[in-house]
């Protein structure tokens, strides 16, 4: 085959020595815009994996390569004048320039023809070719040709970036974040020679902007950064390579061959820098590309495979980069976060890196993360600690022991909860030792708050007896702490128990239901009343009642709910609140009601005892209620009194669901907890300690529903 | 986990008689269900008409569609058809639905594809009514009806689910597409505070026998799933080819929790069947 390569780094270069090693006939030509001497960047890394890979693809230059790596396993990050290391993080680095150095000689070794300082604006002036290898970077002139069948979309981030050099050798991978005058600014900094590091220095673009970096030259910008880092360079100078500022772009290709064009490294798809797999994906792209060709006669087909193989990985990577930058681009707010935590937090950001992972890779860091949580959980000095699942929580007056909560999911509760022996299962009878906190499900208010006729309620005399023989079983039989979940259904009452599935009106003897504006939940359901000052006045009262009850249940949290759609939630969005009057329109008049009534609870329930409140904080729908919008929700809660909220997301209209997986509500907990500065509960499908250690050691939460149900099995 | 086995109807060419003896060998089996696959522009036979034919030569077996295309049915129509099977099976029918992934389809039936996603919302919701209001007879064998299943993979698919039905029907892949897909299923069942746990089924394609067996077998797989472009070569990869494989392929989705998973032919010859059958009961798999 004649095979014509665009674009001599290292995707280019790789590729054409594994397919010319596996077939010597094969006639190559790579050609190269730049002379063979001339190399942007600094330094590259791979990972242990990454490494392996390449000594199975070609001994011969993975042996060069290894004998020019820089290897170390550490994590340093400086923050807020500390300094924390984290081993067991096998990563090499290598010169960009060694790296094509070793690979161009190679390509010669094999008879590889390289042509150097030739641009190729146009493919018709290539001679004819039976396949082209398409790895000309980012900005590729192939894909361009035939962008309208290979369909890339390129994303610019939202930050400004600048590759550097230094003369100085790091010995650790070094995350910096420094925060001058101008603003934030953090640097992703690693060895790739005995004689020099690699700089990525990164900001946000107003503290570009603010620090003049937009009018700067290049000597000028050389100067600021050796001014902003000269504390870590110890004397040593950053070098400039025609460095410049850009946004990072993040290029994803639809289809990755047409005919006899095929896609490669940069050239197909890019992934943010700061998890370091841009040449490691690019190489990674030529060993399976050399090796579909090898096992394939048919070139459609080995094109084919090689893309079914390379995509999958290459968009895991990818979403893992996206979280990796959008972590980057919202750093702000975790900078009130501890260093312990904020390193914690940095190093588990893209989901791929679990806290027994960081455990297992640096028990020294790991038992630091666990004595850091309990000292600033339980205010005591510790020697030794267990994992943060099991550090005390202090909310005003109350200490839960654990950070695990077991949320009762019974179904089929009574309405006037009887002997505590019946209709609970054995997990909610007697709760196991190490959970912290029972939190019953959503108790009504009032008949009419009831989401079935068998709902829980606290509204009378027998019910209150009720909940207090139940409080005083399980406070004899567990030290778990009890929350009563207090809510009305609002227009998602008067339902078929769930069983029966989810909405579904009450075949006979329905009750009014009362909503913030008259709109039916499902094409199915009652058009509910809307509230006027009289049903509020009342509702407000029937919550006051209750939360008295709940005291004299003996109760120790009272948590709200202003969540999924039911009544207070109905008021909060937009979609369900079409209010003219003072509790419509704008975010703040919605709030009005549920806060009303939150003021209310909060002077009866005694002021040593914590409220919490459920939200959805997002409606997942255009025009809905917005996580912006539940960062101002939970900020004027808190200034109201309230010390904690649970994440809930979506279920406020029958088309207003989340993206379901597991921990699906962390991302949101993680903004909430730390954009809102208030302590949440999150749910949202956690099964195992590792989960949960992670969302509490991070930050991401404070409290964790465990679900029990996989426990049977 | 309970394995079932499909019927060889989705592949062109079954005689009728193959049918009938592929049903009445799976009730005398080790199988705990026979499953049918729905498909209306191509030579394969209509999965409920099948199982109600079916209903007629098996007494024990669970009669399972993975799925029927919701969608391209009236809503009584199809309840009426569901609830009849469901009666004269004594009350063995498992309805998976799902929105199906051809245009074609919908072309033919006359029906908007742009708005299948709605349709089966509105669709399952309609059904349940119709059953448990005896708007359509025959008389309920089930309270609450025939057990109802979807498939599908987007976001709003879990949520259907988990708002109207009884569980999940999966679409095919290795064990760990199947864990994810099963996490997202269980956490939209949660979510809606549905009680207990949602039944999970999933399904997988089988071809036994010598190297030109299993070659015929990738063909109808490749063939069949053309119409997913490149993935066809991948599902064709996937198919199970030994007795190893489905021990380890069993083993993988009953440790996702799946539970019943159903092995559809890739080829339709009894032979094939007899195969699976004594494959299943060497692995200690025989529900009888």
């Amino acid at each position: 085959m004649k095979i014509t390569i665009l674009g001599g780094g290292p995707a280019g270069l790789y590729s054409g020595l594994l397919i010319k090693k596996a077939n010597p006939a094969h006639d190559i030509t790579i050609i190269e815009r730049n002379s063979a001497d001339v190399t942007y960047g600094w330094g590259v890394v791979f990972s242990d994996r990454t490494l392996a890979s390449f000594q199975r693809a070609d001994y011969k230059s993975y042996e060069q390569i290894a004998s020019q790596f820089v290897i170390w396993d550490t994590i340093d990050v400086y923050f807020r004048g500390a300094r924390l290391h984290c081993g067991g993080h096998v990563i090499a680095g290598i010169s960009r320039k060694a790296l094509l150095n070793i690979l161009q000689k190679r390509c010669l070794e094999l008879g590889i023809s390289l042509q150097f300082s030739r641009e190729v604006n146009d493919l018709a002036e290539l001679p004819a070719y039976d396949l082209l290898i398409a790895a000309d970077g980012i900005n590729s002139a192939a894909r361009g040709a035939y962008a309208r069948y290979f369909l890339p979309t390129i994303e610019p981030g939202k930050a400004k970036y600048i590759w550097l050099g230094a003369d100085k050798v790091l010995d650790a991978f070094t995350f910096i974040f420094r925060e001058n005058e101008h603003g934030l600014f953090q640097v992703h900094a690693y060895p790739f020679s005995g004689t020099a590091s690699t700089f990525l220095l990164e900001c946000d673009e107003a503290s570009w902007l603010n620090a003049g970096l937009d009018k700067a030259s290049e000597a000028e910008n050389l100067a600021y950064c050796q001014r902003l880092l000269a504390e870590n360079l110890d004397g040593a100078s950053l070098l400039s390579n025609n460095s410049k500022w850009i946004n990072f772009p993040t290029l994803k290709t639809r289809f990755w061959h047409h005919n006899n064009i095929v896609l490669l490294g940069d050239c197909a798809h890019t992934a943010h820098f700061s998890i370091g797999s841009g040449t490691k994906l690019a190489m990674e792209d030529a060993i399976a590309l050399a090796s579909s060709l090898e096992q394939h006669q048919d070139l459609e087909t080995a094109l084919n495979a090689y893309e079914l193989e390379r995509k999958p990985v290459v968009e895991v990577f990818q979403k893992a980069a996206a979280e990796s930058q959008a972590y980057f681009e919202t750093l702000k707010r975790y900078l009130g976060l501890d260093p312990v935590q904020f390193a914690f937090q940095l190093l588990t950001r893209s989901g791929r890196i679990s806290y027994d992972d960081l455990k297992f890779r640096d028990v020294r860091f790991g038992e630091s993360v666990d004595r850091w949580y309990m000292q600033k959980a339980s205010d005591t000095q510790v020697i030794v600690a267990p994992p943060p699942m099991f550090a005390p929580m202090k909310l005003r007056g109350l200490i839960i022991p654990t950070r695990i909560v077991l949320l009762q999911r019974t179904g089929a509760a009574t309405s006037s909860p009887g002997d505590t022996r019946e209709g609970y299962p054995e997990v909610v009878q007697q709760p196991p030792g190490n959970v912290g906190l029972v939190l019953t499900e959503l108790t009504a208010v009032s008949a009419e708050g009831r989401i079935t006729p068998d709902s829980p309620g606290i509204y009378n005399a027998e019910q209150v007896a009720a909940w207090k023989r139940r409080v005083k079983h399980i406070y004899s039989v567990s030290p778990a702490k009890i929350a009563l979940q207090l809510g009305h259904a609002g227009r998602r009452g008067s339902t078929r128990p769930r069983s029966e599935g989810l909405d579904r009106p009450l075949r006979g003897g329905n009750w009014q239901l009362l909503s913030a504006s008259p709109i039916p939940y499902t094409p199915q359901s009652q058009v509910p009343k809307e509230m006027d000052r009289g049903d509020m006045v009342q509702v407000r009262n029937q919550f006051v009642r209750a939360a008295q009850a709940a005291e004299e249940a003996g109760f120790d949290l009272l948590h709200l709910d202003f969540a999924h759609g039911y009544l207070l939630a109905s008021f909060l969005s937009p979609l369900t609140n079409l209010r003219n009057d003072e509790y419509g329109g704008d975010p703040e008049r919605r709030l009005s009601f549920p806060l009303e009534v939150f003021d209310a609870v909060r002077v009866t329930w005694p002021q040593e005892k914590p409220i919490s409140v459920a939200l959805s904080v997002t409606d997942c729908m255009k025009g809905g209620f917005t996580v912006e919008d539940a960062v101002i929700v939970a900020r004027t809660l808190k200034a109201h009194g309230c010390d904690m909220l649970e994440i809930l997301a979506g279920q406020t209209t029958i088309d207003s669901q989340p993206a379901y997986g597991r921990g699906f509500l962390t991302a949101f907990s993680d903004r909430l907890r730390n954009e809102a500065s208030i302590p949440t509960l999150v749910g949202g499908y956690l099964t195992t300690s590792n989960e949960i250690n992670t969302i509490l050691a991070a930050g991401r939460a404070d409290l964790c529903i465990m679900e029990m149900t996989h426990l049977d099995t | 986990m309970r394995v079932g086995v499909g019927l060889p109807g989705g592949i062109p060419g079954t005689s009728s008689r193959l049918i009938i003896e592929w049903a009445r060998k799976a009730d005398e089996g080790p199988f705990s269900s026979l499953g049918v696959i729905d498909r209306l522009v191509y030579a394969s036979y209509e999965p409920l008409t099948t199982l109600a034919t079916a209903a007629a030569v098996t007494a024990r077996v669970k009669l399972a569609t993975t799925i029927v295309i919701g969608p391209l049915h009236a809503d009584a129509l199809l309840a009426k058809m569901a609830v009849t099977i469901d009666a004269l099976s004594g009350g063995r029918l498992v309805l998976g639905l799902a929105i199906g992934a051809r245009k074609e389809d919908y072309d033919a039936a006359g029906i908007d594809y742009q708005k299948r996603g709605k349709r089966l919302a509105d669709q399952l919701s309609t059904m349940r009514s119709l059953w448990e209001e005896g708007t359509v007879g025959p008389q309920l064998i089930r309270p609450a009806g025939p057990t109802l299943l979807v498939g599908g993979l987007s976001d709003h698919g879990y949520a259907r689910m988990a708002r109207y039905a009884d569980g999940y029907v999966h679409g095919g892949g290795p064990p760990r597409t199947f864990a994810r897909a099963a996490d997202k299923a269980r956490a939209a069942w949660l979510d809606a505070g549905r009680p207990g746990q949602p039944q999970l089924w999933a399904q997988a394609y089988f071809a036994l026998g010598d190297d030109a067996t299993i070659e015929a077998g990738r063909r109808y797989m490749k063939t069949y799933y053309a119409f997913t472009g490149p993935f066809a070569e991948k599902i064709a990869d996937g198919l199970l080819t030994s007795a190893q494989a489905i021990a380890q392929f069993l083993r993988g989705y009953e440790e996702a929790g799946c539970d019943e998973l159903v092995l559809f032919p890739a080829l339709p010859n009894i032979y094939q069947l007899e195969q699976l059958a004594y494959i299943l009961t060497a692995l200690g798999r025989c529900v009888r």
